[in-house]
This record gives structure tokens, C-alpha cells and sequence, in this order.
């Protein structure tokens, strides 16, 4: 029996993975209630996306980045006083069924084992295929925010935002109270979705987003040039973004000049280690995207494995700290039923969910990503990593490629180290449309661990238990 | 393509990048690092040798690529600059010796 | 039920798409054959998908003589079949065949692979491969940065390798160039032989055929008794690392390493009696890495960004099977574990007997199936 340095098991209570608003409160949930908790964060600060660099961003002016980014500080200080371990700078890229998690961190990776799993891994923006979106000068909207928040860093030169999606219109307002400067904001929702938003607009009013929705619109629209109802994007560039051309409503192709182009058309999962456990996903039809197949308080079918904010569904910040400490609660039911009954405030946590979630229908409707920028054609690059564009997807589909892991096969899409992260939608939503079924029947990348890379030496070092070895050394 | 808030507080980091020092903020990541001091991009893609620049900054997209103290295929975004620190961008596939 | 002519929409219809089936068809649809081939869906078990690429001579074949020269052959006829897919397809295989390696850690393996060899060797029937015992002199002038405890090996100069992915789309691409007609989504429930052909009973429909050539993997084993023949398996589960593309580093496929054209390197391999491809067990992940390093400690370094199980195709004893049913005389079982070694083989060897409509005793008559009626009797 070889046991290996840095192969030790730890076992705790209950593992979380992510320190997003979801993690932050499942963590605060059950290590408060006294179970031995351990948070892990791959960032090398907590507050996942939408709180990043809470504790140490340099835009100290309160105002730029807004109270709902500043709130984020006050879980964030339950989570410390809590008792729970955190550790920063640990990438989890393993989960099993057996709830055992391994861990990579400062180069080392080693298993932990829990009781209790709580995914909250949150969301990443989806991918946006547009001709050139490969050239250096264009990020995700989630990017620009990030430099900002965490570098103080806002663009110089000419920035464009385009797409659709309420991140966009923060984005734009954290921009400009910054003293930054925004040439136009390309607006891609489709006329057709203000229609079909109509039925939920009443449950819209009541919900926290509507009144902050309106004004941070109304603040936006002041200052930037908005284009609506844009219908092409094209980033050019040699090597580098220098124009973006663009079609909206009647009128020929326009194109202004860019060095930066932020893009975002909503957010979506981000499963790859929630299905590399074999947690199953279904498609929603509305978001366009997957989503974990769980109980009311975030169990997936897995014993033991449950799933907390955006990465069970997308919601916001709100409902992902409702949804992390009804996970959190489960845990604690789970381990030591008679402190759940004692917690306080237990009650208040599905309301407050349902009061998060108020309102998400119609933002779901609004900003329902259009198909020509969720279906790209011809040269477009679908798959960043290996280079595979929209045409060879679907002659690989006439070829006999019926779902992405044949696709896969033939062309490399989705082999690449980001996983299918940025592929893994357009591929499935792609192979659907060549064949005319609905992408539910197509199905998506079959994912394994490591969902992020770890070097070999990592890998070597880890236990080498006497089956393993049998298994692999035969003579 | 990116300037710093007048008032971003923060200690320098002397870093080189691409051979050249740099005086790198503190707590920035490599990424922004590069980002901060100019530098259009970060890579050549291993497939075509296209040139690639970080993309989402928060360690999905894998753009972000660069060679860290002699170990290649580092994601810049998710590695915070330290006093010393060598960071060159990744031309292409990863070199072994 | 009555006995109605078979409506034969097909010449002949293969039963799976993977590199054997695909093989085969497309030698069919070559020699002027209509051609079906029978699918199964987006995920299934699939070793086209999972296996390790490698053309390998060497250590093959101990117990059977046979398989050493019909390994041999395919060898032989790898250039021939990397060139024609090349010229119909535009897709180059990057076919290789610099000779290959089995290196040993420590003496003990290296002694252990050098007996291997002797046995081979002293069969009788047994082909020449060439396979020789290196010392770790010779090894490193060839592998400059083994590592230390790299004792020797064995090389075979008629070892290689290709990438069996793209080789699996050659095919593919091939077959619709021919007008071969490829049905995903079509697994085949249940096989009905009548007078003139064959009804095949698919998950969305049925298919009537003059022959059937059963290239199911170890499915076989369900369907062969269909048609009056036996396809015997033992299926096991096999484990694979793959890394980040690295610069031309490695020369020589390993049976355990190899770098692909693509510049990935990829790392295997393991062996359970399992088969379950959904799950991984990362001790044995472990173990594979900690082989690789020890063999080249410079990969230590490289990132893995991936890894698979596969279920290995692999008959009861080992050894292709290729037979014709005596009952239905035009149903065929094709099925074997090395379905890239044998590519070359099955595309240009077998697959023109097939459409003549007989196999060839003198060739491949040591693969039939009865061979496990003899050892049962004995």
C-alpha cells in the first residue's frame, strides 16, 4: 500500500465549493449551527463574481459600484464569525458520488471527504459567437466589471457594450460613475421579448429588481448612445478589435471604431463539476441552458450532494444566498436534526427565496438571448480552445454526428482545457437546429474529472491504493 | 486599452513581463497586471498561432494563458503578482525542457 | 409467421458505427456494395471514442500465432489505407510508424518483458515482428530524457501510431462520399434471417439487407446467436490521461505514452474487470501519472485537462473473431480489440470477402469461434 505525501484525507461535516453569495451562506448556515464546515474558493479572495474583491477593492467611493455590491460584505463577516474553515486560492476538481472532493491547492492536491456537498459554483456568462469575438480587445462584460472592482482598471480608448441583460446596464453604470466613457451601447434584445414579457410584468413590480432596473436604465441612457434592436455584431480587427460593425433595425451595416468591446447576453450554470459528479441536468427551455435536477432545498439526486445559487438556477444574488442557506439548513437537518429545529430564522429562508425570485420570469423573458448571436454561421470560431467553427459543426451533423460527443469526436470541440465552458451551449443548441430536434434531445458533453487542470506530478502524488496499482501494473 | 482610477491605492509589485520590469500593482491578478501595463495580448493560441488576450477574467475561458516563473500555461487571471515574479506571454504549445 | 421475401433495400447492412464497422463498410461501399450502417446514439459505450491510437505489433498474439502475422499485415497495409483515405477525404490520419516502445521500470520488468518475447518467438507459426530487448543505453540515445529508472525495453520496428479520431471521421466522411447510408439513433433490437437477406429490427425501424455484418463490439455477444453464430466476450474497463498540447517532444509512441499530432499527450493504461465507462477511480489516475513521470519526469510539469474510461472490446480469449454463419450463410461477426491495428485489415482484406460473399479459411479461418467449441470439448 503506497500512501503518497499530500494524500490525507480530512473529513468534515459539510465541504462547500465557492464562496459566492451562496457558498458564503450556506457556510455561515452550518457551521453557525456548530457542524464542522469547511468553504473552499478557487479565487484567491471570497465574494465569487458578483462580490469580488469585496473585502479588497480599491474603488473605495461607495457609490460606484453600489449598495448591492457592498452588502456583500456583511455576509461575508457572518461567514468569518462562524467557525467555518475558509481556504482561498483551492480548486476543486473532483466530486464523486461518494461525496469525496479532491482539492488542488498552492500545487498539491489531496481528497477530502464530507458528510454533506454543497456546490455553489455559481454562473458564467454566456458564450456570445460572433465573428472576431476571439480578438484580443473583446471580454465578457463580467470581465470589465472585475478589473474594475478588483484593479480599479477601467478601458482606455473606445468601448462599446452590446448585448442584452440587466449586467450590462450595471456594468455601464459602474463605468461611467467611474469617469469612464462608453462610445455606444449596442442593445440586442429582441423586440419580440418585450411582448412576451407583458404577463409578468405585474409580478415584475413587486420584485426588489424593478424600481433599480428602471433607474439604473434611466441613468445609463443619459449619458451613452443606446442602440436598440440590434440584429448583427461583428468584431474586425488584425490581431487586434478595431471596428465593430453592426446592423439595427432599417439601414445598412454601421461601424464605429472600438478598442474594447464588452459582450454579455445573461448568465448561465456553470455544471462542469456538478455533472463530472453525474448530477443530472435538464434543459430549460426559457433560459436556454442546463440546470441541475434538485429537490426544494437544493438536493440533487446524488445522496448527499447538494447545489446552492446560480448553479442551481439562475436567480441573482438575493436568491442565491436564500437558496445557500436553505442548502445549508438541509445539511444541518441531515446531520444533527435537533440544532435545524433551534436555528433561527429557518422559516424565513424559503420566503425570502420565493420574494428573490419574484420577478425572475419576466427578466427571463426580457432578455432571452436572440438565435443569431446563440447560433453562429460559417467561419464564426464555436470553440475557442481547439478552433472549430459554426460550418464544421454542422457538416460534421451531415456526416452522422447526432449529438456534441460524436461531434467532439470528429472535430476536437469541447477537448480543450476550458471543458466545453464556452462551447458546450452553442455546440448543443447548433447540432439541434441542423437537425430540427429540440437541444433536451441532443444532450451535452459527457464531463469528467479534472474539471480544471492539475499538473501530472499533482496527479502522481495523490494515494495509490493496492487495487489501483494491480490495475495498472500488470505484467 | 485600460487606465487606474486616480485613487486606486496600493503597494508596487516589481514583476517582469515579457523580459521587461514592471512596478505591478499589489493584489492585481498576472492578467490584469499585463492588461494594466499595455499589452494587447497574453498568447498564441497552440491551433493557428492567433493572438489572444484574456477574455472573461474570471478563469473559465482559458484565454488568459502565460508563462509564470518558467511554468507555462498558467491562467493569468486567477494568479496574484508577487515581488519577482516572471511573466511571459505563451507562444503556443507548451515547451517541456 | 410466414416466410415473405426480404425487401432488400440494402446489399448489406452493418451492425455499428465505430472503427470496426465503419471499416468494413466502407471497404464494402468501395467494391461498389449498398451499404447501411446501424447505429446507436449520441452516448454510448463507443471504444472508437476511448481507445489509445496505437498500430502495435509487438506482444501480440501469445497463444494464437495467427494473430502475430495477421497483425503483421494490417501493419503492413496501414500506409496503403492512410493514403486512400487521404486522397478520397482530404483528411490526413497522420499514420506514423517510426517503430514503438514498451519500456520497463526496474529490471524485474524488463526481465519479465524479455521472457514475453522469447515465448512469442518460439511459437510455432509465430511471424516475425522484429521485437527486440534494448538495454537503457540504447533506449536513451533513442528517448534522450528518460528517466533513471527506465531499465531497457522492447522496440518493434513495425509499431505506430494514427489518430484514430480523425481516422474514424475519414471513415465516416468516406462513406458518405461513397453514398453509403449511415442511420444514428438505430440500434438494432433483434435480427430476423429469411429467404434472400436479413430483417433487422431497429429502435426506429426496420431494415431489410442481403447480409449482415454484425461490428457491434461487445454487443456482438447479444446479437451473433441471431444469426446462428457465437461471439463470445469478456469486456473490461480501461482508463486514460490526457494533457495539454506540448511542443514535439516525444519520437516514439509508447504503449503507455505517446504524443498525438495535435501535440496532447496522451497516458494510459489500466485494466478492470468492470464496465461502467460513467465512473473514474483517480487512484488509478494517480498510479498512471506516476508511471509517465517515472519514465519521462520532465511530463511531470504538463497539465492533464482530461481524462476517460473505456470499455475495451475484447472477445473471451483475446483474439479476433471473424465468422460466417453456417444456418444464414450471409451473416458475418466482426469483432476484435485492436480495431486500429486491424483497420487496414478489415477495410482491405476482409471487407472485400464479405462482398464476395465468403471469408477465407486460409486466411482467417483461425479466427472463427468454433475455436471455443474445440476448447470447451477438450
Amino acid at each position: 500500500m503506497t500512501e503518497r505525501a499530500g494524500a490525507t484525507n480530512t473529513a468534515y461535516d459539510v465541504a462547500i465549493v465557492g464562496a459566492g453569495p451562496a457558498g458564503l451562506a450556506a457556510a455561515a448556515t452550518t457551521a453557525g449551527a456548530g457542524l464542522t464546515t469547511l468553504l473552499l474558493d478557487e479565487n484567491p479572495a471570497p465574494g465569487g463574481q458578483v462580490w469580488r474583491a469585496v473585502t479588497t477593492t480599491p474603488v473605495q467611493e461607495r457609490r460606484i459600484l453600489g449598495e448591492d455590491y457592498w452588502a456583500g460584505a456583511a455576509l461575508l463577516a457572518e461567514a468569518k464569525a462562524s467557525g467555518a474553515e475558509i481556504v482561498q486560492g483551492a480548486t476543486a476538481w473532483s466530486l464523486d458520488a461518494a461525496c469525496e472532493l479532491a482539492v488542488s491547492c498552492a500545487g498539491a492536491s489531496r481528497f477530502i471527504k464530507a458528510r454533506r456537498i454543497i456546490l455553489a459554483t455559481g454562473a458564467l456568462e454566456r458564450p456570445f459567437p460572433i465573428p472576431g469575438w476571439t480578438l484580443p480587445g473583446v471580454m465578457t462584460a463580467g470581465a470589465l466589471q472585475t478589473l474594475l472592482k478588483a484593479c480599479a482598471l477601467v478601458p482606455e480608448g473606445r468601448l462599446v457594450l452590446a448585448g442584452t441583460g440587466p449586467l450590462l446596464w450595471l456594468l455601464a453604470a459602474q463605468l461611467l460613475r467611474a469617469g469612464g466613457r462608453i462610445e455606444a451601447l449596442l442593445d440586442t434584445t429582441p423586440a419580440g421579448n418585450y411582448l412576451r414579457a407583458l404577463p409578468h410584468v405585474a409580478a415584475f413590480a413587486l420584485s426588489p429588481y424593478f424600481a433599480k432596473g428602471l433607474a439604473l436604465k434611466r441613468e445609463v441612457a443619459r449619458q451613452v448612445r443606446v442602440v436598440r434592436g440590434v440584429t448583427q455584431l461583428c468584431a474586425e480587427g488584425q490581431g487586434q478589435l478595431t471596428h465593430i460593425a453592426y446592423m439595427a433595425g432599417r439601414g445598412g451595416e454601421r461601424r464605429v471604431s472600438a478598442e474594447v468591446l464588452a459582450l454579455h447576453q445573461g448568465v448561465v450554470p456553470n455544471v462542469n463539476l456538478a455533472m463530472a459528479a453525474g448530477i443530472q441536468h435538464r434543459w430549460h427551455p426559457i433560459q436556454r441552458c442546463w440546470v441541475p435536477v434538485l429537490d426544494a432545498a437544493g438536493n440533487s439526486p446524488i445522496e448527499g450532494i447538494a447545489i446552492a445559487g446560480d448553479g442551481a438556477g439562475i436567480g441573482g444574488a438575493l436568491a442565491a444566498e436564500a437558496r445557500g442557506r436553505l442548502a445549508g439548513l438541509a445539511a444541518v437537518e441531515a446531520i444533527a436534526p435537533e440544532r435545524a429545529a433551534r436555528m433561527p430564522g429557518r422559516q424565513l429562508f424559503g420566503p425570502a427565496l420565493a420574494r428573490a425570485k419574484r420577478g425572475r420570469a419576466l427578466l427571463d423573458q426580457l432578455f432571452a438571448p436572440p438565435r443569431w448571436s446563440r447560433l453562429p454561421e460559417g467561419d464564426t470560431i464555436v470553440c475557442r480552445c481547439e478552433e472549430v467553427t459554426a460550418a464544421q459543426v454542422v457538416e460534421a451533423v451531415g456526416v452522422g454526428a447526432i449529438g456534441p460527443n460524436q461531434a467532439k469526436a470528429f472535430l476536437r470541440c469541447g477537448m480543450g482545457p476550458c471543458q466545453g465552458r464556452l462551447c458546450g451551449l452553442t455546440v448543443t443548441e447548433l447540432i439541434a437546429k441542423a437537425r430540427g430536434v429540440e437541444p433536451a434531445e441532443v444532450g451535452y458533453y459527457r464531463l469528467r474529472p479534472p474539471v480544471k487542470p492539475i499538473t501530472l506530478a499533482e496527479l502522481a502524488a495523490m494515494a495509490h491504493t493496492q487495487r489501483a496499482v494491480a490495475a495498472v501494473v500488470r505484467q | 486599452m485600460f487606465r487606474r482610477l486616480l485613487d486606486a491605492a496600493g503597494g508596487r509589485v516589481r514583476v517582469t513581463i515579457n523580459g521587461k520590469p514592471v512596478a505591478a500593482r499589489a493584489g492585481d491578478s498576472v492578467a490584469a497586471a499585463m492588461l494594466a501595463c499595455g499589452l494587447a495580448h497574453c498568447r498564441t493560441a497552440p491551433v493557428s498561432g492567433q493572438k489572444r488576450a484574456p477574455y472573461c477574467m474570471m478563469g473559465v475561458c482559458f484565454d488568459c494563458l502565460v508563462t509564470v516563473d518558467g511554468i507555462g500555461n498558467r491562467q493569468g487571471c486567477l494568479i496574484e503578482v508577487r515581488e519577482g515574479m516572471r511573466i511571459e506571454a505563451q507562444h503556443g504549445r507548451r515547451e517541456l525542457q | 409467421m410466414r416466410d415473405r421475401r426480404i425487401e432488400r433495400d440494402y446489399d448489406v447492412a452493418v451492425v455499428g458505427g465505430g472503427l470496426v464497422g465503419a471499416a468494413v463498410a466502407w471497404g464494402l461501399a468501395r467494391a461498389g456494395q449498398r451499404v447501411v450502417v446501424l447505429d446507436e446514439g449520441d452516448i454510448a459505450k463507443r471504444a472508437s471514442r476511448a481507445n489509445f491510437a496505437l498500430v502495435w505489433v509487438q506482444s501480440k498474439g501469445l497463444g494464437m500465432a495467427e494473430y502475430m502475422g495477421w497483425t503483421v499485415r494490417s501493419s503492413e497495409g496501414w500506409r496503403q489505407l492512410a493514403d486512400d483515405l487521404r486522397a478520397q477525404t482530404q483528411l490526413d490520419v497522420c499514420f506514423e510508424r517510426p517503430g514503438g516502445l514498451h519500456l520497463a521500470l526496474g529490471e524485474r520488468e524488463l526481465e519479465a518483458r524479455a521472457q514475453l518475447l522469447k515465448r512469442l518467438h518460439n511459437q510455432p507459426g509465430a511471424a516475425d515482428t522484429r521485437a527486440e530487448v534494448l538495454d537503457r543505453a540504447h533506449v536513451e540515445r533513442m528517448l534522450p530524457s528518460i528517466g533513471a529508472e527506465v531499465a531497457g525495453g522492447s522496440f518493434c520496428p513495425l509499431d505506430g501510431h494514427v489518430n484514430s479520431l480523425r481516422t474514424f471521421r475519414a471513415f465516416h466522411k468516406g462513406l458518405n462520399l461513397l453514398g453509403a447510408v449511415y442511420r444514428a439513433g438505430h440500434a438494432v433490437r433483434d435480427i430476423v434471417p429469411g429467404r434472400g437477406g436479413f430483417r433487422l429490427l431497429t429502435a426506429r425501424g426496420e431494415v431489410g439487407a442481403g447480409k449482415v455484418v454484425l461490428a457491434a463490439g461487445n454487443a456482438n455477444m447479444r446479437l451473433a446467436p441471431l444469426v446462428g453464430l457465437k461471439s463470445p466476450m469478456r469486456p473490461n474497463r480501461g482508463q486514460i490521461l490526457v494533457t495539454e498540447r506540448a511542443a514535439p517532444f516525444l519520437n516514439y509512441p509508447l504503449v503507455t505514452i505517446r504524443q498525438t499530432d495535435e501535440g496532447t499527450i496522451m497516458i494510459g493504461d489500466s485494466r478492470e474487470e468492470m464496465t461502467d465507462d460513467r465512473a473514474l477511480d483517480l487512484s488509478i489516475a494517480a498510479v498512471e501519472a506516476d508511471r509517465a513521470r517515472r519514465m519521462f519526469p520532465a511530463l511531470g510539469k504538463l497539465n492533464v485537462i482530461r481524462t476517460w474510461s473505456g470499455i475495451r472490446v475484447m472477445t473471451e480469449d483475446g483474439f479476433p473473431i471473424y465468422d460466417q454463419s453456417e444456418t444464414w450463410p450471409g451473416a458475418f461477426v466482426v469483432g476484435c480489440h485492436s480495431g486500429v491495428t486491424l483497420a487496414a485489415n478489415h477495410a482491405l482484406v476482409l471487407a472485400p470477402m464479405i462482398g464476395r460473399g465468403r471469408l477465407d479459411a486460409h486466411v482467417v479461418g483461425a479466427f472463427s469461434a468454433r475455436r471455443f467449441d474445440v476448447q470447451k470439448a477438450a
